[in-house]
């Protein structure tokens, strides 16, 4: 069969086990070279070319790259530019890589994917003249680099063509890019072309970009000024952390940075209630948010509180020195309860991606070292180096950190690549799906292939095979230009005087076939994204528009759940069927209103309408009864302007009793789908939860209850709804609003999980009080309802299992990336609305009335809920300006005051609104107080006095909704669009 | 995730194999002279010894004799020093008297025990090093102890594992590392001339549509591993002659 040996390999773990492993060397791995006529290739190997063309000045004959591990890991934005082509890969690299950065190496794979980069991966290791033991005693990396180098000499004398046919041009070298000085040495030594990657890269012919991605990673940091001490303290090595950990001295966790002071962050530490704060540079210790890192928690006695303090990297470039921090953080006051604080020793694994933002130019002309200030408020400005400064300075750019020195005050960084001009609206938009990694690039040419041929007609087959429903009365609800209509109704009263009611909704599954390619791309998006102006759809708009889209009056596949209700809305029986329907009509909320409202009209729908309507409060009412919480959210829509799109006004959503009679009914199928697919697939249906927040997380809604004089009771979801409710003051009808805004920051997201991974009785949806709840009402615009509908069309015997559907690891690998598409869509959605918020504002100055969200220390915090908008309002004089009021905080009582002026948290406000377009590269809206009046603080309103220089003391930034201290919102919404 | 990455991009295992080969297999008849037949096999670190006496008389009580068959005997037994952390008992645990039923069946099925009513067959494997597929090492070994005691069979019993890597790939003979990462394993025990099947098991679960592919896989590996077996046979015949063929070496008084 196959020449094989045997060999062994030894390792030891934990109480010393020895490890004996097969390795199997093998004589038919091929070279991959067109060139070669040694090997047996299939034509579908042949990936490197014949006679590729050098690019390269130092290298000016035809070669092959051959690249070093540490070359993949931090140089990787480098790799993927097209330059770079005819390049080996070896197995040895590939592992290490693997081993390192699961993100490089995803990275890796995608490039070793496209065939016109022409990457080859040969498997050196299982290759009978190139796998290398390990000597007694080399250390592992020298192991791996010298079956490089071993590799390197064998391409070399496995291309050196036979001294007969030796033609000097069809004669390939290969040459090995290495950063590793010792080991580029020895190759050196062994007589192999090598180089490194700078030097290779710098003699590139037609890349002038090439060499700005180059990363920095080994560059040292010289300091302007030099001689001077490290800022940062060194990170622990592994294993000291390692052995902190285990002993229980360190703690692991995530770092979260905070949105609002550069200075502080927190560590979420496994299995542990409490996060752990970390404050001051030094403390920091160089972590980037999302960092897994260690920390060490400093003796109870030095613990420390949240600072309240509002605090932005405002230096241009502040050289190598750390702030004087003390002042900003000591505010170490003793009765608050004080948080376990500790310092951050070591970072376990970096979490850096690439991030978009603006290019600050350094002052002095020519140079090439810039500062890159990120769109996130949350990482830190970068280093980078680049010779197109001026080009750029204008653009939005996307830059990666390579590495973080214990003496430079900011991470050093490499260009990517550029988005286009600031303030363009494709380019804003573009910078916020790439920052909320949502995949909006044109759906592919495989895709697209997957779709049904048009003209589509129903079969006679089709008709068999579905329960025909073309008769009832069927009819959909929606906002207003709403083009993809997943759900219809319908309602009847049967002769036992009990309704039959049913929801429709489209059998998008019926198109979308698992494992095809439109599949796949479906469940990588997850969900359609809703942007101001735009939607990024998750399935081609021949279908979520036309085909699957219930429009009125075509017949369209569903998917019915149809119940027999009593007068009391009491379920008598549910049954599922697929069919085939035709909605009626597709109103919106205000012509189905209209409809329930004008008794005149006595025709079947509206008469359906009146019962569903009927049905939906009684619903409702139980479900309320059961502690559903009614929450909120500051929810905004934009007008806008149908030609230039931009917004010309704004307006909060309404809400109608149709929305509501919509919600009840898709929650109540949703309910019911839960219950059948749970039953019939214990393991591994898609389900949806949403945990009950621990009790830590109401501190600010109770804290801010009892200031007024209201106490929340947090005990159960019922008690909370309850106390909800009956906090309402007469003298502020917004009060109860921003209550429930806030209880709804406090809540957990809910997410989709499979039911076999999870405890049955954390299956609990808190929000809506349900003991099991599920998505099938939306398969349009999310993924997981797909899969709710491919399950439950099993469990009716419609349609049949396929592999994955059944394998409740692969649908909790898949719930994870709904959980994070769906988060990000959010995410994403919102900074639209920021977005579009800013160029509403341009060139406006208004006056709002807003309401005191948070006091802190030096700033309010303040909601303006006709735009939605939540803003920081700075009492403190900035740097360099004087203030002639001081305000008096108290933390006690949770108020500012000034003179007889004093802010509470949810005291209305009027205040005035402007776009601060001073910095190009970073428009801010700027707010003034005007009501209530201080003298020397307030401005005149807009209507009184035309707007006068000289009060630059009170302002107020809006800051970017993504970057507002909203981290958990219920996702309550069953039915926005 | 676990399973996930048994295959590579180049279609290479973790070890170096592709999904459709065999570990290596070497083995050796007539290691013993004690018992009446014995074998040693190798499938790539996996190794077993196996002995056979008999037939012979119904030992201990009378009442476990057959009036119309012979009555075969199994015993598996792991060494301490076979596994990576030292075994504690070597044998009469419950995996092992599993071990030793399943043989029984498999073994019981190719054995022509009608030949021989009212008498005993014993059959006692021993596994020196454990590398996955221990169950199918035991039962090769076994066939070519059995053959060497000259107890006639229907046909070679031959046994193979098969797993499922990257969710859809059937992966033949599974090696103990591939056992752990937590995939599908799947046993058969044919006679692979007629393939029929003796003794099927599995742990773990995967989709229906897969198991064709995947049974398939493991006869193929029973097959090909009955090749090898029957190589050894005719060598060793064509070595020792009729030396080890059922007739030992009389001892000369």
């Amino acid at each position: 069969m196959l020449t094989t040996k045997t060999f062994l390999r030894k390792t030891k773990k934990g109480n010393i086990l020895k490890i004996v492993r097969e390795h199997y060397l093998r004589d038919d791995i091929w070279c991959g070279s067109s060139i070669c006529r040694k090997c047996a290739h299939q034509d579908n190997e042949l990936i490197l070319e014949k006679i590729p063309l050098s690019k390269n000045k130092i290298f000016p004959f035809p070669h092959y790259i051959l690249l070093d591990t540490c070359v993949v890991l931090n140089q990787i934005t480098v790799l993927e530019e097209d330059a770079l082509c005819n390049v080996i890969i070896l197995q040895t690299v590939l592992e290490e890589v693997k081993h390192r950065s699961s993100s490089v190496y995803k990275r890796l794979k995608d490039i070793i994917g496209n065939p016109n980069r022409k990457f080859y991966v040969f498997v050196n290791e299982h290759h009978k003249d190139t796998y290398v033991e390990r000597e007694p005693g080399e250390k592992v990396n020298d192991r791996n680099d010298r079956a490089i180098r071993v590799s390197v000499a064998w391409y070399e004398s496995h291309l050196m063509p036979n001294k007969g046919d030796r033609k000097k041009k069809d004669y390939v070298r290969v040459i090995l890019l290495t950063d590793d000085a010792e080991n580029k040495q020895k190759a050196e030594n062994d007589g192999l072309l090598v180089a490194t990657v700078g030097d290779y890269v710098r003699h590139v012919d037609n890349c002038p970009g090439l060499e700005d991605r180059l990363s920095q990673h080994n560059t040292t940091y010289e300091l302007q000024a030099g001689g001077r001490e490290p800022l940062f303290p060194s990170h622990l090595t592994p294993s000291q952390i390692h052995e902190g950990i285990k002993s229980g001295k360190l703690l692991q966790g995530s770092f979260l940075a905070s949105r609002e002071n550069f200075l502080e962050g927190q560590v979420s530490v496994e299995g542990q209630d409490k996060m752990v704060l970390v404050q001051g540079c030094v403390g920091l210790n160089r972590a980037v948010d999302g960092d897994i890192v260690a920390v060490k928690l400093l003796p109870k006695e030095e613990w420390s509180v949240p600072s309240h303090m509002v605090l932005q990297d405002e230096d241009d470039d502040s050289g190598d020195v750390l702030e004087e921090e003390d002042t900003l953080i000591k505010s170490r006051e003793t009765q608050v309860e004080k948080l376990p604080t500790g310092h951050i020793v070591g970072i376990i694994r970096r979490k850096w991606r690439q991030y978009c933002g603006i290019l600050q130019q350094n002052p002095i002309k020519g140079s090439v070292r810039h500062i890159f200030v990120p769109a996130e408020k949350k990482i830190p400005k970068v280093r980078i180096e680049t010779r197109q400064a001026d080009t750029l300075s204008n653009q939005r750019i996307v830059v990666t950190i390579d590495s973080w020195p214990r003496n430079s005050r900011y991470p050093l960084g490499h260009f990517v690549r550029a988005l286009g001009k600031i303030g363009d609206k494709d380019t804003e938009n573009e910078v916020l799906l790439l920052e909320h990694d949502v995949p909006h690039s044109k759906f592919s040419e495989t895709v697209l292939s997957c779709l049904p041929k048009l003209p589509w007609i129903i079969s006679e087959k089709d008709v068999q095979s579905r329960v025909d429903l073309r008769h009832v009365d069927i009819c959909s609800v929606d906002p207003p230009g709403c083009t993809d209509i997943d759900d219809a109704l319908h309602c009847m009263e049967l002769e036992n005087g009990n309704y039959e009611v049913g929801v429709h909704i489209a059998d998008v599954s019926h198109f979308i076939r698992s494992g095809t390619a439109i599949d796949k791309e479906a469940a990588l998006r997850a969900t359609t994204v809703y942007l101001v102006d735009k939607r990024i759809d998750m399935v081609p708009e021949l279908l979520s528009s036309n085909l699957c889209s219930l429009l009125g009056n075509e017949e369209r596949f569903a998917f019915s759940c149809i119940w027999e209700l009593t007068q009391e809305a009491e379920v008598v029986n549910t049954r599922f069927c697929k069919s085939i329907i035709r909605s009626r009509q597709a109103m919106t909320y205000e012509e189905a209103q209209m409809k329930i409202d004008d008794l005149t009209l006595q025709d079947n729908l509206s008469k359906s309408l009146r019962g569903l309507n009927s049905l939906a409060k009684i619903l409702k009412k139980r479900r309320i009864e059961n502690g559903a919480l009614v929450l909120a959210s500051p929810e905004i829509r934009f007008q806008v302007d149908s030609e230039t799109l931009d917004p010309v006004e704004v307006e909060t959503k309404k809400l109608r009793e149709t929305n509501s009679m919509v919600e009840e009914f898709m929650l109540l199928a949703n309910i019911s789908v839960a219950n059948k697919i749970l039953e019939d697939f214990p393991e591994c249906a898609m389900l949806r939860r949403h945990p009950k927040p621990p009790l830590s997380n109401f501190e600010p809604l109770v804290k801010a209850g009892r200031n007024l004089g209201f106490e929340i009771n947090i005990e159960s979801g019922k008690a909370l709804a309850l106390s909800l409710d009956n906090a309402v003051r007469p003298d502020n009808a917004f009060f109860n609003t921003m209550l429930r805004i806030l209880a709804t920051r406090c809540m957990m997201q809910a997410v989709y999980f499979a039911s076999g991974m999870v405890q049955r009785d954390e299956f609990f949806h808190y929000g809506l009080a349900v003991p099991i709840y599920t998505h099938f009402t939306s398969p349009i615009r999310r993924y997981a309802d797909i899969i709710v509908h491919r399950l439950l069309a099993v469990s009716i015997g419609a349609d049949v299992t396929y592999p994955e559907l059944l394998d409740k690891r692969k649908s909790q690998t898949l719930s994870h990336n709904l959980n994070y598409r769906n988060r990000m869509a959010q995410y994403a959605g919102r900074a639209s609305v920021a977005l579009h918020t800013h160029l509403f504002f341009r060139g406006k100055v208004q006056d709002e009335q807003g309401y005191v969200l948070y006091v802190r220390k030096n700033a309010l915090q303040i909601l303006i809920p006709k735009y939605g908008l939540e803003g920081t309002l700075y009492l403190s004089p900035h740097k360099a300006e004087k203030l002639n009021v001081t305000f008096v905080y108290n933390e006690e009582e949770q108020t500012q005051k000034c003179g007889d002026v004093s802010f509470r948290p949810f005291d209305p406000v009027t205040v005035q609104l402007s776009l601060d377009q001073s910095n190009l590269q970073h428009e801010k809206i700027i707010m003034k107080l005007v009501n209530p009046q201080i003298l020397g603080f307030s401005v005149p309103s807009v209507d009184s006095v035309k707007r006068k220089e000289s009060d630059k003391d009170l302002e107020m930034e809006i800051s970017d909704v993504s970057t507002s201290p909203v981290r958990k919102k219920s996702s309550k919404k069953q039915k926005t669009k | 995730m676990a399973g996930m990455h048994l295959l590579s991009d180049q279609g290479l295992r973790l070890d170096g194999r592709r999904a459709n080969e065999l570990r290596q297999i070497r083995c050796k008849l007539g290691v013993f002279s004690q018992p009446d037949g014995s074998a040693y096999l190798e499938q790539g670190n996996t190794k077993v010894l196996a002995a056979v006496y008999g037939p012979h008389e119904i030992r201990g009580s009378r009442t476990k004799s057959l009036h119309d068959k012979a009555l075969v005997n199994c015993q598996y037994s792991m060494a301490t020093f076979s596994t990576g952390e030292r075994k504690r008992r070597p044998r009469g645990d419950r995996k092992s008297q599993e071990m030793s039923m399943h043989l029984r069946q498999a073994l019981q099925a190719a054995i022509r025990v009608e030949v021989y009513p009212r008498s005993q067959i014993d059959i006692f494997v021993e596994v020196l090093q454990a590398d996955g597929g221990n169950y199918c090492a035991c039962v090769n070994a076994a066939t070519l102890a059995i053959m060497d005691a000259g107890i006639p069979m229907k046909e070679y019993m031959v046994a193979c594992t098969a797993s499922l890597g990257n969710g859809d790939v059937p992966l033949v003979d599974i090696s103990h590392l591939e056992e752990n990462s937590g995939g599908p394993n799947l046993t058969v025990a044919a006679l692979p001339l007629s393939g029929q099947v003796a003794l099927m098991e599995m742990s773990q679960r995967f989709h229906l549509d897969h198991l064709p592919k995947v049974v398939e896989c493991a006869l193929q590996g029973c097959r090909d591993i009955h090749q090898i077996l029957d190589q050894a046979v005719r060598r060793h015949i064509e070595v020792s002659g009729a030396v080890g063929w059922g007739i030992r070496p009389q001892v000369k008084l």
